[in-house]
């Protein structure tokens, strides 16, 4: 592996600092070079490997009550890893107890409730879904919104948040939720937003905040997007497809 | 009511619609569904049952009803009766032997497409083998064009994407420059934008036709926006080359991108009036993928592989430029593992071609799937055998925005080498000027970066010593 004189090393390898993709690779031949190619089998284990890693929400949960939020454990009907993920209709579906868990904090005119998932990726959650809600519910108390206890709910698919909204009638419906790993990002967050979200709500109908994690996206980004998300939907009274994120970019700069 | 007697057991299936879904080769997707055949046995009944369907019984039973669907209407409507009449007598095991035989050759295959629906491409697909799929494929021939010709005997155009997980321009310039400099990029330079802002798109439009301007790049631009945040940019006077949409086969799957017929046709027409080709004006990019209609609840008892070809009657209506099957890319639940991912890919090309559709494919899978690079290379073999059109162009395979594995720069050049297939002639010539190949069709392999780039990577360098 160390002779360089079978290797074509590309020139622009300090380009590797701008992104996290696997630019300037090299080859030998047309093909990758041996190193790269086994760099890939490491990274693909490493995100195979987090696929299968249960939530822990006990850390989570407490972290949320020094925080002076009650949180709530849900199970999805899918009872395990791989009827979660062979059966994504399950993943969507409250169980039973679930309910009952939920008639134990009474019902109150409610805006906004909040739904934490381990989805694809449970460390995901486990790094990022605190320091986001630490920045996030500051603002919601500002804007005196009524919130039940959050929602911590395992093996959950995106629109597990519907059920919640639903039973709640709560205008508006925040999922955080692990996304499937990537080879360079096996802990990535996605903020899902629907205004009056039910069941049968549909992916038109909900606005997505993807790719949060060290190298992606920031909380305080995300956040940014969260909040117009929230006031746009507030003012327009929908979200969705035709509520467009027109909240401001970073002033994008390139070197050509 | 469709009935066969197989092995002293008689199978009785209701519509077309349970006998279609009955004769699918097993996908994950379909038992979720609770539409897929409950034994082997009654796999192969449903296939027996299904090759003596006429083709003409499709024109009469449509599989969603055409008052509640208007993809059913449009397939309906715009068939081609008169480019139907030379196989209008055939069952459909006899369209599959047509196909194979001599008379099906590039020209008759291009004669009857106007005259095939969705339905009936599918159900001939259910019956074939992988080798059918790949020998029928390769005799179709369809030809696109806006600033380079695609579609051509013996070439294989590329899709970069040169993604980032939150659109940084710098990273974007970065993987595109890499995938020039390995020959990539004829069919679309495109971007999946971490969000669907509309600044961040209209940021995007420029950088990608900055940089196809300053190096007169004979491709286009694609950002993979929704419909609707692009037709706002084309408002706003951006510089659109292709319109990007997801879509799918039923009305109420595209309902839930938030699309329909009319928006596509207003894109369609908008993106059209800007007249940005130069060789041509093909103007939509569409992709689809087997499983997207159940993923929103919206399959209408369909089978995964049937919906997806009706998705192609969607983007017929539209001559796009490139149609690009994702087929690995929601995950495990609607295609488990190598082998499903491998075949879905290959029916996916075959229907699409037979279609009259310019089909590319994002050979792709998650980690959730039972699938390694392994099975993707051999997907990636045979889809070029088949005469694929494009695959896509990511840095080392990982795409670090989408998070899932697609084809890299290597992976194009790797063809290119074992069955000489060329980018499309604009692209070839220019990347020969340019010194990134050489005339035999393979990267340069002098040392040092080509003339023409060299100013954008020391400024990029300096970038970074600040």
């Amino acid at each position: 592996m160390s002779n360089d004189l079978l290797i074509y090393e590309d020139d622009w390898q300090h380009l590797r600092q701008f992104t996290p993709a696997r630019i300037a690779l090299g080859r030998s031949g047309m093909s990758l070079p041996t190193r790269a190619c086994l760099e890939f089998s490491l990274a693909h284990a490493m995100a195979r490997d987090a696929v299968t890693v249960p939530i822990n929400f006990e850390p989570i949960a407490q972290s949320l009550v020094s925080l002076d939020e009650k949180t709530v454990v849900l199970h999805s009907q899918a009872e395990n890893q791989n009827m979660y993920l062979k059966r994504p209709d399950l993943g969507r579906l409250l169980n039973e107890q679930a309910y009952i868990a939920l008639q134990d904090n009474p019902l109150s005119p409610v805006d906004i409730v909040i739904i934490v998932a381990d989805g694809l990726s449970s460390s995901a959650i486990k790094h990022h879904a605190v320091p986001f809600l630490q920045l996030l519910i500051p603002h919601l108390r500002e804007k005196e919104y009524a919130m039940p206890p959050i929602c911590l709910v395992k093996h959950g698919r995106v629109a597990i948040g519907d059920s919640i909204a639903q039973y709640y009638s709560a205008r508006l419906c925040v999922v955080l939720i692990g996304e499937r790993p990537g080879l360079s990002s096996p802990n990535s967050m996605g903020i899902y937003f629907t205004y009056k979200a039910k069941k049968g709500s549909t992916d038109a109908d909900r606005n997505c905040i993807s790719n949060i994690h060290l190298q992606g996206l920031s909380y305080n980004e995300a956040l940014t997007k969260l909040r117009y998300l929230i006031d746009e939907s507030e003012k327009l009274q929908f979200s969705g497809v035709n509520l467009k994120d027109e909240s401001t970019n970073n002033q994008l700069n390139y070197g050509f | 009511m469709y009935k066969i007697q197989v092995a002293h057991i008689t199978y009785h299936f209701k519509s077309l619609r349970e006998l279609m879904a009955k004769a699918s080769p097993p996908r994950s997707g379909d038992y979720l569904a609770g539409v897929a055949a409950d034994s082997h046995l009654e796999r192969v009944a449903a296939q027996w049952a299904l090759a003596d369907v006429p083709l003409k019984r499709f024109l009469t039973e449509a599989l969603v009803a055409y008052e509640q669907d208007e993809v059913t209407r449009l397939i309906m409507d715009s068939h081609d009766s008169i480019a139907f009449m030379p196989i209008s007598h055939l069952t459909v095991g006899d369209f599959r032997n047509w196909l194979l035989s001599e008379y099906a050759t590039t020209e008759t295959l291009s004669a009857i497409s106007p005259g095939l629906t969705p339905e009936m491409v599918a159900a001939v697909s259910k019956i074939m083998r992988i080798q059918d799929l790949i020998l029928v494929a390769k005799k179709c021939r369809v030809i696109t064009r806006f600033r380079g010709t695609i579609g051509l005997e013996n070439r294989l155009s590329t899709r970069l994407q040169p993604n980032h997980p939150t659109d940084n321009a710098i990273g974007i310039a970065a993987s595109t420059l890499d995938g020039l400099l390995y020959g990539c990029g004829d069919a679309v330079i495109g971007i999946n934008p971490a969000s669907d802002n509309l600044d961040a798109t209209l940021s995007l439009l420029h950088l990608l036709s900055d940089v196809i301007e300053r190096y007169t790049i004979p491709t286009q631009s694609c950002v993979l926006a929704h419909v609707t945040t692009t037709l706002k940019a084309i408002e706003k006077k951006a510089p659109v080359d292709l319109v990007f949409q997801s879509i799918a086969g039923t009305q109420k799957a595209n309902e839930s991108f938030g699309i329909n017929l009319d928006l596509l046709h207003e894109a369609h027409i908008a993106a059209q009036s800007l007249n940005r080709g130069t060789v041509g004006n093909n103007c939509m990019y569409f992709e689809t993928g087997q499983g997207s209609a159940l993923s929103a609840n919206a399959n209408e008892g369909l089978d995964q592989q049937t919906c997806e070809t009706r998705a192609y009657a969607v983007a017929r209506k539209f001559n796009p430029l490139l149609v690009n099957t994702v087929v690995g890319f929601i995950g495990p639940e609607y295609l488990y593992d190598g082998k499903q991912i491998i075949r879905a890919g290959l029916e996916d090309h075959f229907c699409g071609k037979l279609l009259g559709l310019p089909m590319g494919c994002d050979i792709c899978y998650t980690n959730h799937a039972e699938a390694d690079q392994d099975d993707m290379d051999m997907l990636l073999t045979q889809f070029a055998v088949a005469g694929g059109t494009f695959i896509m162009g990511v840095p080392g395979s990982d795409d670090v925005m989408l998070n899932y594995q697609s084809t890299s720069f290597h992976d194009a050049l790797y063809l290119r080498q074992l069955l000489n297939l060329k980018p499309s002639p604009e692209f070839a010539i220019w990347l020969e000027n340019q010194q990134i190949f050489n005339s035999n069709n393979q990267l340069n392999h002098q040392k040092g970066i080509p003339a023409l780039f060299k100013p954008a990577i020391e400024t990029l360098g300096q970038l970074s010593h600040e």
